[in-house]
C-alpha cells in the first residue's frame, strides 16, 4: 500500500520562475490497485511520480510504501520496493550492453550484487524463457546490444525488467508516449497483462485519455499541483473519455475566470494582486 | 632489438595506464585528469619507499593504494561537493604536484642499486641460463636484465587484465558498467551511481599509479614532471585499441587497450628512429588524438547518410 500524506514541493522558491508543483497532495493506493494520473501539462503528475520514486526530496509531507517510511530514502534505496518505466525508451536500459546483461541487472534490483559471474548458461536460459513471453523474438538475440532494438522493444524489456522481481509499487511515467501508435498499443496491452497477472500496485502517468479509460482501476486527475478528481469504484466504471474531457474543460474555464477576476475585479476592490 | 624490447616493456607498463583510463573514460564516461598526477604519485611513492629499503612488492602495492586514494579524492570532490567533473580532476592533479614533491623531498629520486620487482625473475633467468649476462633471442643478444623486466611486466599485466575482465563480468562489474552508461537506469535498479563512480575512479587511479610504480623501477628514477601528458598518451592507446578490437565486450576492450598501447609505443619508437625530435612527441600525440576523435565524426555523419545507421549521442 502506498500512502502519500500532504506532500508539497516548490521548485525555484523565491525566484520569478517559482513553480508550486505539488500543493498538499494526499493519496492512498490500496494493494493491487492500478491507478492512472491524468492532467494538463504542468499539473504536477510527473512530479508526484518522481516524488514517490525519490528523484527529489519534498518540502513537506510524508511517503510510506508497504509499511516502510520512505520519505528520507534516496532514489536507489527505494528501488528495492519500486519498479520504474520511463517516458524515454532509452532511459531504462544501457544501450551498449547486451540484452542479457541489461536484464540480469534487473534480477538483482535493490539487492546486494556481489562478485559472482553475472551470466552463466543456466541464467541465460532462464532469461530467455521469460523473454519468450513477450513474443517479440528477442530471446534469440540475448547477446545483441540493446541499443540495436526499436523503442517499443526496449520499452517492453524495461517493463519486464521493472517487474522481474515483483515490486511493491510499479511506476509508469507516460511509458507509451514516445512510441509509435502500434508499439504504444502493444506496450499498453503488455502492461495490462503483467499488472493483472501479478496483481501489482501501479501508478501510471498518461496523456492518453483512451489509455486512462481502458487500463486502470482508478483515475486521478491533477491540476496545478492538486488532485482535483478521483474516479474510483462505481464512479470509475461509468466514466467515459468524454467525461474526462469535460472535466478538463471545466478546469480550463475556472482558470480563465480566476485570471480575469485577478486582473480586473480585485484591483477595483483595492485588494492586492494575488501574484505579488 | 633493444628498441623493440624497450617498446614492448614500456608498452606493457603503460597499458596499465590505458586499462585504468579505460575504466574512467570509457566505462564510467568520466573525463578524469587526475591521471597526470596519480602516475607520478605512484612513481614517487615507490621510489621513496624503495630507497628507504622496503621490499619492491610492498612499495609497488603502496603506490597502488596511494593512487586509489587520489582517485577517491577526485570522486568525492565530484559527488559529495558537486565540483564539476573536469575541475575535480584538475584540483586533485594540481594538489598532487605539491604532494609528489613532498613525498620525494626533491624533484627527482634516482633508483640506483635498490632492489626492483624484476630482481626475482632476473635471478631465475640467470639460474636457467647458467649466469649469462645476455640471452640469445632470435639471433640477438638481449641483456638478461631487460628480458627479466619484460617478463615481469608481461606477467603483471596479464594477471591484472584477466582479473579486470572477470570483475567486469560479475554482478558488481555489470552494474558499474551500466551506471557509467546510464546512471538513471542504474539508480532504478537500486545502485548508488555516485558510490560506483568513486569506486571506479579509485580502481582506475590505483592502476595508473601501478603503471607509475613500474615505470619508475624500469627507468631507474622518479621525476615530478614525468606525468605531464600521460593522459593523452593513455587516450591515444585506448583509441588505437578500439580501432583494433572494437568495444563490444569488456574482454575485447581490455585486450584492445593493451595491444593499442604496445602498437602506439612501437610507432613512437619507429618515429624517433626516423628522426622525430623527441620535443615534438607530445604535439604529435595530441594531433593524433585530435584526428582520432574528429575523423570518425566526419566519416560517421557521412557514413550515416549512406547506411542510415543509428547514432547514440
Amino acid at each position: 500500500m502506498l500512502e502519500v500524506r500532504s506532500l508539497s514541493k516548490t521548485f525555484f522558491p523565491g525566484t520569478p520562475n517559482e513553480v508550486r508543483a505539488l500543493c498538499d497532495v494526499g493519496l492512498t493506493l490500496a494493494d493491487g490497485c492500478f491507478a492512472a494520473i491524468i492532467g494538463t501539462n504542468g499539473s504536477g503528475k510527473s512530479t508526484l511520480l518522481n516524488a514517490v520514486a525519490g528523484t527529489f526530496q519534498p518540502d513537506a509531507g510524508t511517503l510510506s510504501l508497504a509499511g516502510h517510511a520512505i520519505t528520507g530514502w534516496p532514489e536507489h534505496r527505494r528501488a528495492s520496493l519500486v519498479g520504474r518505466v520511463f517516458q524515454n525508451p532509452f532511459a531504462g536500459t544501457a544501450a551498449e550492453m547486451s540484452i542479457a546483461e541489461n536484464i540480469v541487472l534487473a534480477t538483482r534490483r535493490g539487492q546486494p550484487r556481489g562478485l559472482g559471474f553475472a551470466l552463466s548458461r543456466q541464467v541465460r536460459n532462464e532469461l530467455a524463457d521469460r523473454i519468450r513471453t513477450l513474443k517479440m523474438g528477442l530471446e534469440d538475440r540475448l547477446e545483441n546490444p540493446i541499443g540495436t532494438l526499436s523503442g517499443g522493444q526496449r520499452q517492453a524489456l524495461t517493463l519486464l525488467m521493472a517487474t522481474w522481481l515483483r515490486p511493491k509499487l510499479l511506476l509508469l511515467d507516460e511509458h507509451t508516449a514516445a512510441l509509435d501508435p502500434k508499439s504504444a498499443a502493444q506496450v499498453a496491452v503488455l502492461t495490462k497483462e503483467i499488472v493483472t497477472r501479478e496483481k501489482l500496485t501501479t501508478l501510471m502517468v498518461t496523456h492518453s485519455m483512451q489509455q486512462a479509460v481502458q487500463l486502470p482501476d482508478r483515475i486521478i486527475m491533477m491540476h496545478r499541483g492538486r488532485i482535483v478528481e478521483d474516479y474510483e469504484g462505481e464512479r470509475r466504471s461509468r466514466v467515459r473519455t468524454d467525461d474526462l474531457m469535460h472535466a478538463f474543460d471545466r478546469m480550463r474555464r475556472r482558470d480563465l475566470f480566476d485570471a480575469t477576476v485577478a486582473s480586473t475585479i480585485l484591483p477595483q476592490l483595492g485588494a492586492p494582486h494575488p501574484c505579488q | 632489438m633493444t628498441l623493440i624490447i624497450g617498446a614492448f616493456t614500456i608498452g606493457f607498463i603503460l597499458s596499465l595506464l590505458a586499462l585504468g583510463m579505460l575504466i574512467s573514460f570509457r566505462i564510467q564516461r568520466y573525463c578524469d585528469i587526475t591521471v597526470d598526477g596519480s602516475i607520478t604519485l605512484g612513481a614517487a611513492t615507490t621510489a621513496v619507499l624503495l630507497v628507504h629499503g622496503w621490499p619492491p612488492w610492498a612499495a609497488t602495492l603502496a603506490a597502488c593504494v596511494a593512487g586509489a586514494l587520489a582517485g577517491t579524492t577526485t570522486g568525492l570532490l565530484h559527488t559529495k561537493f558537486r565540483v564539476q567533473e573536469l575541475l575535480a580532476g584538475i584540483l586533485t592533479m594540481t594538489a598532487l604536484y605539491s604532494i609528489n614533491l613532498r613525498v620525494m623531498g626533491r624533484s627527482n629520486v634516482p633508483l640506483l642499486d635498490v632492489p626492483t620487482l624484476a630482481d626475482g625473475p632476473e635471478r631465475l633467468l640467470r639460474h636457467l641460463t647458467g649466469g649469462a649476462e645476455s640471452v640469445n633471442v632470435a639471433g640477438w643478444a638481449v641483456p638478461t636484465r631487460d628480458l627479466a623486466m619484460l617478463l615481469t611486466v608481461f606477467v603483471a599485466v596479464a594477471c591484472i587484465a584477466l582479473v579486470l575482465r572477470c570483475f567486469l563480468l560479475t554482478h558488481l562489474g555489470t552494474i558499474i558498467r551500466a551506471s557509467g552508461e546510464n546512471p538513471q537506469m542504474a539508480r532504478a535498479q537500486g545502485a548508488d551511481d555516485k558510490r560506483m563512480l568513486v569506486f571506479g575512479l579509485a580502481v582506475s587511479n590505483g592502476l595508473v599509479a601501478l603503471a607509475g610504480a613500474m615505470l619508475a623501477q624500469y627507468q631507474g628514477f622518479a621525476d615530478v614532471q614525468m606525468g605531464i601528458g600521460m593522459m593523452v598518451w593513455g587516450l591515444a592507446s585506448i583509441i588505437i585499441g578500439e580501432a583494433l578490437t572494437g568495444k563490444c565486450s569488456p574482454g575485447l576492450a581490455i585486450a584492445g587497450a593493451i595491444m593499442g598501447t604496445i602498437l602506439f609505443r612501437l610507432l613512437i619508437a619507429i618515429a624517433l628512429r626516423w628522426g622525430l625530435d623527441p620535443n615534438d612527441l607530445k604535439l604529435v600525440t595530441a594531433a593524433f588524438v585530435f584526428a582520432a576523435l574528429v575523423l570518425p565524426q566526419w566519416f560517421g555523419s557521412f557514413g550515416r547518410r549512406i547506411l542510415g545507421g543509428r547514432h547514440h549521442a
